[in-house]
């Protein structure tokens, strides 16, 4: 069984990897990675009120999302989304476990509204208006492929544009010897069910048990593997290099998903 | 949509474990709420524990997925034949053509909040049997299913507040019509932790009383915790031959949200009252089909509110017979769908519309057929209503197979 979809709009943002302009260059080879540590900008399209409340994944969702939206020339709010994240926002949930364990159990309202998986949607859906269904899904380090398949799902059963959000952020210690997520990564992706003037690629994607595709670069490839949201890095790294080629991407235990991506 | 089958389903809450026991409570008037002496807490509220938790012992295994939610996973899936149900569908269909759809708002994470209790006390360090992904990790309770039913197709955790376990349903549906899969193990499981009951506390949403949702003097939640499961399939061909006439079927689902605060409702029930909406226009049914609203009614002042206006607003005055059943089972959060799916499906095959509890002078302000008493009529199609945190809405259409 495959799927098909068309890209018409990328976000970026991770690691030495500001937006989706920059980010091909250096997927595509043409620049050298230089990692960093993610600059995540001010959520400027929230009320100043849910600005000051939010964290690094709403952040980091707000600007991936909007990135790909502006790129296919959409409007967010007509968009239907798939938020998938392998576990929200660590720095909240420490902050909360912490005082749970302390004299003062007395967690304020804003950390326990935060501390919701679907806090980023319900972020998402104040800043741009969006009154459409969203997913907003977990499967561990297979969150990305989880929500690519959500997505086409929508894309290909509903016949409707989509947006797929799929960020991670870092987990501050204690937590982070238990789940090393070092740093904010995420990728937005638009996916729509015809090619239209957009179009960046068309991706056709099936189950395999293929072995997932590695990076060339050293670097790349320890950030592909230390955090789930980047597990799709060799898919826009197919889109940057615009030639028809078949990537595999970690998914589930033995399964994993297999893409022909053809550049439009 | 091309309905899809709920072939087998099954419920465990503090009203009882599985559907013989929850089927005499509803009939019973039985609530499973309690004064709350769950771990240390020192809240003055009610909540609906599930007894025995505590003593379900996980496959050897399976040991590493050992915590409250999954305890509470395995205890739900141990009721009403319902894991040797998808043994039968994995003979039938293979074990990579169903799929695993679970909602959940906090999964194990009661294992890290006992974990932070016992850090080193030099280096801060979590203890070392903690383990975060198969406890913690709001995966870890489709993990855990995945492996004890054996399992390999798709898998996914939706965690989107309490709307959780009613969209897994639309997951499943979409996933189920792309062709990927054949059949899904639906459901939902959420189970007591600190987070959630200190957390609702600090936004004054926890009552000091058994909630009373509905309720003039309505004051807030009493947090409860449950698993329930379905085993969705697709209708077979010819099903006025192949099903029997009390066979439960997904009619529709409507999805929308709020775009308006992260923890207030829409005050007109804006939100609600679209995903009930698009539930109707996908089952292709008039509001006049619908027989009997399982309300979300969480016994909070906004909820009841925005959802008494959305509903009034799509079912006009006359709204069909409704009620909340969180008097009785307390909010299950992530596992509230679920519960109340299975609630639904019970009602269509009993004639049974069962009563909203605690409830003793309704509020005036909303213009409801809110049961006070349990009714029993022929039910041929309900309406199971979803809402959560950060304006998510869910609303599901279930009917008979056959005329009641």
């Amino acid at each position: 069984m495959t799927l098909t979809a068309y890209i018409e709009g990328i976000g970026l943002l991770g690691p030495g990897l500001a937006g989706w302009t920059s980010g091909q260059a250096v997927l595509g080879g043409s620049q050298p990675y230089q990692p960093h540590q993610t600059v995540l900008p001010p959520p400027a399209l929230l009320p100043a009120a849910e600005r000051r409340r939010s964290g690094a994944i709403v952040k980091l969702t707000l600007a991936t999302g909007l990135e790909a939206i502006a790129a296919a020339g959409l409007d967010a709010a007509s968009l239907p989304s798939v938020f998938s994240s392998s576990g929200g926002d660590g720095e909240n949930c420490h902050a909360i476990c912490e005082m749970l364990a302390s004299d003062d159990r007395q967690i304020s309202p804003t950390r326990f509204h935060n501390s919701v998986h679907n806090a980023a949607a319900g972020y998402w859906s104040i800043a741009t208006g969006a009154m459409t269904s969203s997913s907003v899904l977990s499967a561990f380090d297979a969150s990305f492929g989880a929500g690519l398949l959500e997505a086409l799902t929508q894309v290909v059963v509903d016949n409707t544009r989509t947006v797929l959000l799929a960020c991670d952020t870092a987990y501050p210690e204690p937590l982070y010897s238990a789940r090393p997520i070092p740093d904010a990564f995420g990728i937005a992706l638009v996916l729509a069910p015809q090619r239209g003037a957009k179009a960046l690629a068309q991706i056709a994607v099936s189950l395999t048990d293929a072995d997932a595709d590695r990076l060339d670069d050293a670097a790349l490839e320890a950030l592909r593997v230390a955090i789930p949201a980047a597990r799709g890095l060799p898919l826009l790294r197919a889109i940057a290099l615009r030639q028809d080629q078949r990537v595999v991407l970690d998914y589930l235990g033995g399964t994993r998903l297999a893409v022909e991506v053809a550049p439009c | 949509m091309n309905p899809l089958w709920l072939s087998h389903f099954t419920a465990t809450s503090s009203i009882g474990r599985g559907l013989d026991r929850t089927l005499d409570a509803l009939r019973q008037r039985r609530a499973g709420l309690a004064p709350c002496a769950f771990d240390t807490v020192d809240l003055a509220t009610f909540i609906g524990e599930v007894a025995g938790v505590d003593a379900v012992q996980l496959p050897a295994h399976l040991a590493d997925f050992d915590c409250r939610n999954n305890r509470l996973a395995l205890l739900g899936l141990m009721q009403d034949g319902f894991t040797e149900a998808v043994r039968a569908a994995i003979a039938t269909y293979g074990a990579q053509r169903i799929g695993v759809f679970l909602g959940t708002s906090t999964s194990g994470i009661l294992q890290t909040e006992l974990a932070y209790r016992r850090r080193d006390p030099v280096t801060g360090a979590l203890p070392a049997d903690f383990i975060y992904r198969t406890t913690h990790n709001t995966f870890s309770v489709a993990d855990f299913t995945r492996h004890y039913l054996g399992l390999t197709g798709p898998a996914v955790v939706v965690s989107s507040a309490c709307s959780s376990s009613a969209k897994v349903f639309s997951s499943a549906r979409r996933m189920m019509a792309a062709g990927l899969i054949d059949a899904a193990v639906v459901g939902g499981v959420d189970s007591l932790c600190l987070t959630t009951l200190y957390g609702f506390n600090s936004l004054g949403l926890i009552s000091d009383q058994a909630c009373r949702p509905f309720d003039a003097q309505r004051n807030g939640i009493s947090i409860g915790e449950a698993a329930a499961f379905a085993l969705l399939e697709r209708t077979p061909e010819h099903p006025e031959e192949n099903l029997s006439a009390d066979a439960v079927l997904l009619l529709g689902i409507g999805e929308s949200s709020d775009a308006y605060h992260m923890s207030s409702p829409h005050p007109e029930g804006l939100g609600a009252r679209m995903a009930m909406q698009d539930a109707l226009k996908m089952a292709g049914l008039h509001p006049a089909e619908i027989d009997y609203i399982n309300l979300h009614g969480t016994a909070t002042q906004s909820n009841e509110a925005a959802e008494g206006k959305a509903v009034a607003g799509v079912f006009g005055p006359g709204t069909p017979p409704c009620s909340s059943t969180k008097g009785a089972t307390g909010h299950t959060l992530g596992a509230a769908g679920g519960v109340e799916a299975v609630i639904c499906s019970l009602a269509l095959q009993h004639g049974l519309l069962p009563a909203g509890l605690n409830t003793r002078q309704l509020d005036p302000a909303l213009d409801l057929d809110y049961l006070l008493d349990n009714r029993e009529q022929p039910v041929a199609r309900v309406l199971s209503n979803s809402f959560g945190f950060g304006g998510t809405n869910c609303s599901l259409i279930f009917g008979r197979a056959g005329n009641p």
